[in-house]
C-alpha cells in the first residue's frame, strides 16, 4: 500500500500501482498513470478502452479480461496490444483507476 | 405457485440444459430429492465423453471408446431427456426456444451447458496444419488425432501451448508435458525432442505454492518453461506461435489448448450470459445473476474457481438444495465454498494430488484427513486414486451419489496451511 499523486491528489494505490479505491480516480490523473505505466500519449482509443473498464467494473466489480475487452469495448485484442503492449487489461485497469482484474484459476 | 396448496408437495417443472458431467448430476439429484416435479434433460447428442480420459489417448493409455457412452443412460428413471439443439433461453417469458422450433416451458432452469472450444478465435489456428502439425487434445478428434501424430513422431521440438484462460481442467496441458516426457523415454528418443510449454500466465499455474511446485517439475523432466505468451497467431504450416507482442516459438509439432466460450445458445439469449459466453452467477448459492429461477452448475458459469469435473461434482449438493429451497420459496444456502480437487498426472504411474477452495490455495499435507493422499507431492497412490476416479465418475458421481470420505466442503484437517495467511 502507498500514497501516490495524481493531477494534484493524493490517492492510495496498492504494490502493483493499480487503485485501492476506484472513487479516488479522476479523468484528468489518466495521462499521468498512463505516462508512469509506459503507455505514452493516450488517444481516442485509448479512451474507449479506459471508459469501457469503468463501466464494465461498475456493473460488475471486476475489470473484463483482455478477451471479454475485445468483445466489448469495440476495440479488437490486436489494437489493444498496440495501444497496451505488455498486457492490455492490466494496463487499462491501472489507468481507469480500478483494481487488477481478477485472474482466471 | 409451487406448493400444492393441499398436499404441501413441491410441484414444478426444471429443465436442465446440458447432459454432461454437471447437468446429470444436477438432473438425477433433484430427481431423488424431489417427487413431485417434472424434470428435462436437453442435450443435441447422446455422446457423454469422460473427458478426464482425453489426456491419456495420445499417449495410448486409454481407448477411445471406452471414453463415450449414452448420455440418456446416466439418468435416473423419471428424467426425461430431449435429444435436440437449443436455439435461445427467453428469460422474461420463462421457456426454452429448442433448435427444432419447439418450446419447453420452466418453472426452474438449470444451465449445464459446458464450454465450448473456440479454436477460430485465434488466427490461423484453424488453417493449414490443424489436426495435423498443430492439434488440441481438448476434444475426442482432437485426441485421436494426436495419438497417431504422437506415434509417427520421431524427434524435434514438441510445443504445448495455452492460448487464454478460462480453459477447462486448467493443470491438463501441464499432465500432457508430463506424460510427453514420459512416453518418448519409453519410446527410447527423448534426447531427441525438445519439450517446450508455453502458457499466457506468469508462472507455471495461477496459484503460487502449487506454481513453484509444477515449475520444478517441469525443470526435472526437462521441459522449457516460456511464460506471459499471449498467442496471436499460429502458423500450422510452418509450425510456429506468435504472440501479440511479437514473440515467436517454432514446433515440429503443435499441441494447442484453444481459448473456450460458453454455449452458442446463451450468447443468443439476451441477457443471460456474460461476453465469452458463460453465465454469471454467486458465487456461494449458484444462483444466476440474471434470474432467480435460474442456476448454474459447472463449467458453464462465470465462477472464480476452475472449470473442472470435481467443482461440479462439489456443486451439485448445494445446487440440488438451492433449487429444492427456491420451488418452497425459501432462503438459499450459500455454502458452497469453491472447492476443487485435482489430480496431475506426472508419468511413470505418479501422480500429484491437489485440493483448494475460493480462500486457500492449494499446500503441501494430506488429503481429505491427517492419513491419506499426499498433497502436492509425486505418489503412486494418487495415480491410482486418478484410474480410480473413472470407475467412480460413471458408477458414483453421475447417479449423484456421495463419495465416501469426499465432502463438498474442503477438508483443512491434514493441511499445512500459512498461519494466517489465507490467499486467494
Amino acid at each position: 500500500m502507498a500514497i501516490k499523486a495524481y493531477a494534484g491528489h493524493e490517492v492510495d494505490v496498492n504494490d502493483e500501482g493499480f487503485f485501492t479505491d476506484p472513487d479516488q480516480w479522476r479523468a484528468e490523473m489518466a495521462p499521468e498513470i498512463a505516462r508512469e505505466a509506459g503507455v505514452g500519449e493516450l488517444t481516442d482509443r485509448h479512451w474507449q478502452v479506459i471508459e469501457c473498464m469503468r463501466g464494465e467494473y461498475a456493473a460488475k466489480g471486476t475489470g473484463p479480461t483482455v478477451r471479454a475487452l475485445g468483445k466489448t469495448s469495440g476495440v479488437g485484442v490486436k489494437e489493444l496490444y498496440q495501444l497496451f503492449p505488455k498486457g492490455p487489461a492490466k494496463l487499462a485497469a491501472r489507468i481507469a483507476g480500478i483494481p487488477k482484474p481478477r485472474g482466471c484459476i | 405457485m409451487w406448493t400444492d396448496a393441499e398436499t404441501g408437495a413441491m410441484t414444478g417443472k426444471i429443465v436442465v440444459l446440458g447432459g454432461g458431467t454437471g447437468g446429470t448430476i444436477a438432473a438425477n439429484r433433484l430427481r431423488r430429492a424431489l417427487d413431485d416435479v417434472e424434470i428435462t434433460v436437453v442435450d443435441r447428442d447422446d455422446d457423454h465423453v469422460y473427458q478426464p480420459g482425453l489426456l491419456f489417448l495420445p499417449f495410448g493409455l486409454a481407448d477411445r471408446q471406452d471414453l463415450v457412452r449414452s448420455r440418456r443412460r446416466q439418468l435416473h428413471d423419471g428424467v426425461d431427456y430431449r435429444g435436440c439443439g437449443v436455439d435461445h433461453v427467453d428469460i422474461d417469458k420463462n421457456r426454452v426456444v429448442l433448435g427444432d422450433g419447439g418450446e419447453l416451458g420452466y418453472d426452474i432452469l438449470v444451465v449445464a451447458s459446458g464450454s465450448r472450444l473456440l479454436p477460430e478465435e485465434t488466427d490461423g489456428l484453424t488453417g493449414p496444419g490443424w489436426r495435423g502439425k498443430v492439434g488440441t487434445f481438448y476434444d475426442l478428434a482432437g485426441a485421436t488425432a494426436l495419438e497417431s501424430a504422437l506415434r509417427d513422431f520421431a524427434g524435434g521440438r514438441l510445443v504445448v501451448n495455452v492460448v487464454d484462460l478460462p480453459i477447462k481442467c486448467p493443470v491438463a496441458p501441464l499432465e500432457f508435458c508430463f506424460l510427453a516426457d514420459w512416453y518418448f523415454r519409453e519410446r527410447g528418443i527423448r534426447d531427441a525432442v525438445r519439450l517446450t510449454y508455453v502458457t499466457p500466465l506468469d508462472a507455471a499455474f495461477t496459484k503460487p505454492v502449487a506454481a513453484a511446485t509444477l515449475a520444478g517439475l517441469l525443470a526435472e523432466k526437462g521441459v522449457e518453461l516460456v511464460t506471459e505468451f499471449n498467442t496471436g497467431e499460429v502458423d500450422g504450416e510452418a509450425g510456429r506461435l506468435t504472440s501479440f507482442d511479437g514473440r515467436t516459438v517454432d514446433f515440429d509439432l503443435g499441441v494447442v489448448v484453444p481459448v473456450h466460450g460458453g454455449a452458442d445458445f446463451v450468447e443468443r439469449s439476451p441477457g443471460l450470459g456474460d461476453a465469452l459466453g458463460f453465465v454469471p452467477a454467486d458465487e456461494h448459492t449458484l444462483r444466476s445473476k440474471a434470474r432467480p429461477n435460474i442456476f448454474v452448475i459447472g463449467d458453464a458459469a462465470a465462477l472464480p474457481t476452475s472449470k473442472a469435473g470435481s467443482v461440479t461434482h462439489f456443486e451439485g449438493e448445494v445446487l440440488t438444495e438451492n433449487v429444492a429451497r427456491t420451488l418452497a420459496g425459501q432462503p438459499l444456502d450459500a455454502s458452497f465454498d469453491g472447492h476443487t480437487n485435482c489430480f496431475i498426472e506426472t508419468g511413470f504411474g505418479k501422480a500429484l494430488l491437489i485440493d483448494f477452495n475460493y480462500e486457500t490455495e492449494p499446500v503441501t499435507g494430506h488429503y481429505p484427513g491427517p492419513i491419506g493422499l499426499p498433497l502436492l507431492k509425486e505418489s503412486r497412490l494418487n495415480h491410482l486414486g486418478k484410474l480410480m476416479f473413472s470407475w467412480l465418475y460413471w458408477h458414483s458421481l453421475l447417479p449423484g451419489r456421495s463419495v465416501p470420505g469426499v465432502s463438498a466442503a474442503m477438508p483443512t484437517a491434514g493441511k499445512r496451511l500459512p498461519t494466517g495467511d489465507r490467499t486467494r
